[in-house]
């Protein structure tokens, strides 16, 4: 009994599950107070710096007129078509089904740059339709300006939306469906019964999503858009910064974005937003509203044309592309290494983020784990360019930020890709602690080892996947990089930018056949690695 | 990792959780009993009245809003689970499904993972003293249900731990089975001399193996009883409950 006693009284260690707590705290707490700077720091950066704010002129309204019109039908658009495909994506069953559905996710892994020159090849100025229109007699289709807008957001969008929108359809029980046979529905009725409510559940939040992915449009407007008709708001922060050096208006307009960004969040809030932006849906549903002819054909011919209108304008980068690969200038090869790097740099800082995030919001729980969590996917609705402007101004006065031009697009790369790995990696991280953490707990699995044996080993699915997204993400990222970058320090898009404005077509599609193939290289090589020897 | 036990010289283990309560919104449940060292003890009562919250308590995972548990006559609620002297079996995820059955034992060695060449051959020893010889290398998910279960006992034996609790490991097993690990655990603990509290539904299994009776009812765990004895002339309570099995 003498030990008993004297161990009762010895200082009490501190308990490894305890420490593994503060330590998850910290990290996440460290993550927070970047996240922080990121998305209110940099902003009232600018707007110390501007020294007041210039007075917005007519052109500045127009862009955030511009914008939200722009982002309305876009997300209007996307939705509206996406409901024809969804349901006859979920209606049939046809070879190529699966293949079809995996590539809806592409387009959102696609750089932006690569699906504009490939819309250009089938909608600009000696495009695939004008060249048709032209045969036929008709005047010719102008893709700049607020439809070629629209159009690329369109092309972005109605992927996310149909399959959004054909988890919608899964989710709902075949036996409805066999109940409305039994009970004699016809389409209509079933429409109203089991398809409706779905969509009016479902819609509103992918609209929303969509319509706060487009406000933030800066590469499209940049490439199909620009002149005074046809600029968001990004675009003119990008203007005012770097052609005028009108810090005052930079910083204006970077209150503006962030105002519209807010309230948009703030909408978003109420709304339950889809929670999945991948993940297989492949279960065709059993149904018995197959219809005839008639509806056969019908849905054939939507399939059909979503997967022409999806595919064709990547088909036209690989043909013609490809002959222009081997003879690519050197600095294209030296700029697609610089984008390398960036990318897998901030894969690694975004899955880091993403898994201090997470551990800190478990051990949070209440609203400070809400909090931390809102604050992980405010980012969603965060400007890159407003983010950029404000590090730039920060790093001014300490370093030239041009120097640091890779750095800086690595960390907000990161940062904008964290709501997306914080999504996927959280419920993860939820399920290995609902079912594994009594367990390690009992053992004394604690932190490090928690982490490399239990943890890591059991979210290797949604890291994989995550990590492929931010590393695509990334790749194809032009934004930021545009504020700082100077001619020699150019990432891949950018330097496919040069190209395109300097018409040189050829290289141009040299150039977005390799952004596109590294692009999809680092997703689908994480992704595999995700998916790998997938533990039971 | 040095257990508790190693930190109590000829330790007279006895197990006493001196007037506990616990509450979890509207239910309570409160305990006052001592058991003797080496007792095999069987936790009974109807469904939801708090058999798996006892064994919570013990282990670590449910704080108490009144009185201590105490081993050997110290006080142990202050302690993490893993720190207590006690080895907890669950209804389900007793493995990590991605680890090899041997990692999964070698858990209870360290958990770092890093094992020297002796421990390493504990290990084995242990597997093969379950009757998994040759079988560490598989994943749970390659094993039957009645083999992944030998893989938590042979982690059991290897902490060696002087408290051991069962929260129905054993329950999805078909009878032939749970009788045979049942068996099993009778041997180890005869092994390892540990105090074993087993929460089960089941009267047949707690006339086999548990020679005493903990009865959990009403908001109160009294006890315990001998078996036998209970069995036979149950009070109201689990009359009742028995009544419905």
């Amino acid at each position: 009994m003498h030990h008993a006693r004297s161990l009762a009284r010895a200082p009490r260690v501190p308990e490894p599950a305890r420490v593994a707590r503060w330590a998850a705290l910290a990290a996440g707490g460290v993550v927070a107070l970047w996240l922080l700077v990121l998305n209110f720091g940099a902003l009232g950066a600018v707007a110390w710096r501007a020294a007041g704010l210039s007075a917005l002129g007519p052109a500045d309204w127009a862009a955030l007129r511009f914008t939200v019109v722009q982002a309305l039908w876009s997300a209007g658009l996307s939705l509206l078509l996406a409901i024809p495909v969804a349901r006859a994506l979920a209606r049939r069953r046809f070879p190529g089904r699966n293949v079809l559905i995996t590539l809806l996710g592409a387009p959102f892994i696609l750089p932006t740059l690569v699906a504009v020159l490939g819309l250009l090849a089938v909608f600009g100025r000696s495009g695939l339709v004008n060249q048709g229109l032209e045969a036929l007699g008709f005047a010719r289709f102008n893709i700049y300006g607020l439809h070629g807008v629209v159009l690329a957001h369109v092309f972005y969008n109605l992927p996310l939306a149909t399959r959004i929108l054909l988890q919608g359809w899964g989710a709902i029980p075949s036996e409805r469906f066999r109940l409305a046979a039994s009970l004699g529905f016809g389409p209509g009725a079933q429409f109203r019964q089991l398809e409706w409510p779905m969509l009016r559940e479902l819609a509103p939040g992918a609209f929303l999503v969509i319509f706060l992915i487009c406000l933030t449009s800066f590469s499209v407007a940049l490439t199909l858009g620009g002149g005074p008709r046809a600029t968001t708001v990004e675009l003119a922060i990008y203007q005012a910064f770097r052609f005028d050096h009108d810090m005052g208006r930079a910083a204006a307009l970077a209150l503006m974005q962030f105002g519209l960004c807010a309230l948009a969040a703030m909408f978003a809030w109420r709304l339950t937003l889809p929670s999945s932006l991948g993940g297989g849906l492949d279960r065709p549903v059993e149904r018995f509203d197959r219809g005839g002819w008639g509806g056969r054909a019908l849905d054939g011919s939507v399939i059909v044309l979503a997967a022409l209108f999806l595919l064709t304008p990547l088909a036209m980068i690989a043909a013609r592309g490809l002959p222009h690969v081997a003879g690519l200038p050197v600095e294209v090869w030296q700029a697609a290494g610089r984008s390398l790097i960036v990318a897998l740099g901030a894969t690694a800082l975004s899955m880091a983020f993403a898994l201090a995030l997470a551990h800190a919001i478990l051990a949070l729980r209440g609203a400070g784990a809400a909090a931390l969590e809102g604050l992980g996917l405010a980012a969603l609705a965060a400007s890159p360019l407003v983010i950029g402007t404000g590090l730039f101004v920060l790093m001014l006065p300490v370093v030239n930020p041009r120097d640091w031009a890779l750095v800086v697009t690595m960390l907000v790369n990161a940062g904008m890709a964290l709501p997306f790995a914080l999504r996927l990696i959280l419920p993860g991280l939820r399920e290995v602690v609902a079912t594994q953490g009594r367990l390690a707990a009992s053992l004394g699995l604690h932190g490090r080892a928690r982490l490399m044996i239990v943890t890591l080993p059991r979210l290797r699915r949604p890291l994989g996947f995550a990590a492929g997204l931010t590393a695509a993400l990334s790749m194809g990222d032009l934004g930021v990089i545009m504020l700082f970058a100077e001619r020699e320090g150019a990432t891949l898009p950018m330097q496919l930018y040069r190209l395109m404005t300097a018409y040189r077509q050829d290289d141009a599609a040299g150039a977005a056949l390799v952004l596109l193939g590294t692009s999809l290289a680092l997703f689908w090589g994480f992704d595999r690695w995700g998916r790998g020897r997938a533990a039971a | 990792m040095r257990s508790f036990g190693d930190l109590i010289d000829g330790g007279v283990g006895v197990l006493q959780l001196e007037g506990i309560e616990i509450r979890q919104d509207d239910f309570t449940l409160r305990a006052d009993l001592g058991i003797v060292p080496g007792a095999r003890v069987a936790v009974i009562g109807p469904s939801g009245a708090g058999k798996s919250t006892l064994l919570g308590a013990i282990a670590g995972f449910v704080p108490l809003a009144a009185g201590r548990v105490l081993w050997a006559g110290c006080a142990i609620t202050q302690l993490g689970p893993a720190a207590r002297p006690v080895s907890i079996l669950f209804q389900d995820n007793n493995l990590f499904p991605h680890l090899s059955a041997r990692d999964n034992v070698a858990l209870g060695v360290k958990p770092s993972l890093r094992l020297s060449t002796s421990e390493a051959a504990r290990v084995d020893q242990a597997l093969a003293r379950v009757g998994l010889g040759g079988l560490g290398a598989r994943k749970p998910a390659q094993l039957s249900g009645g083999q992944q279960g030998r893989v938590a006992l042979a982690r059991v034996l290897l902490r060696a731990q002087p408290i051991l609790l069962l929260d129905e490991p054993f329950s999805a097993l078909g009878p032939a089975l749970k009788a045979e690990m049942l068996g099993l655990l009778a041997e180890i603990c005869a092994e390892t001399g540990a105090t074993l509290l087993m929460v089960t539904h089941d009267i047949a299994d707690a006339r086999a193996i548990a020679d005493q009776t903990v009865l959990v009812d009403a908001g109160v765990a009294s006890g315990p009883y001998p078996t036998g004895q209970i069995l036979a002339d149950p009070p109201p309570g689990l009359r009742a409950y028995l009544g419905s099995v």
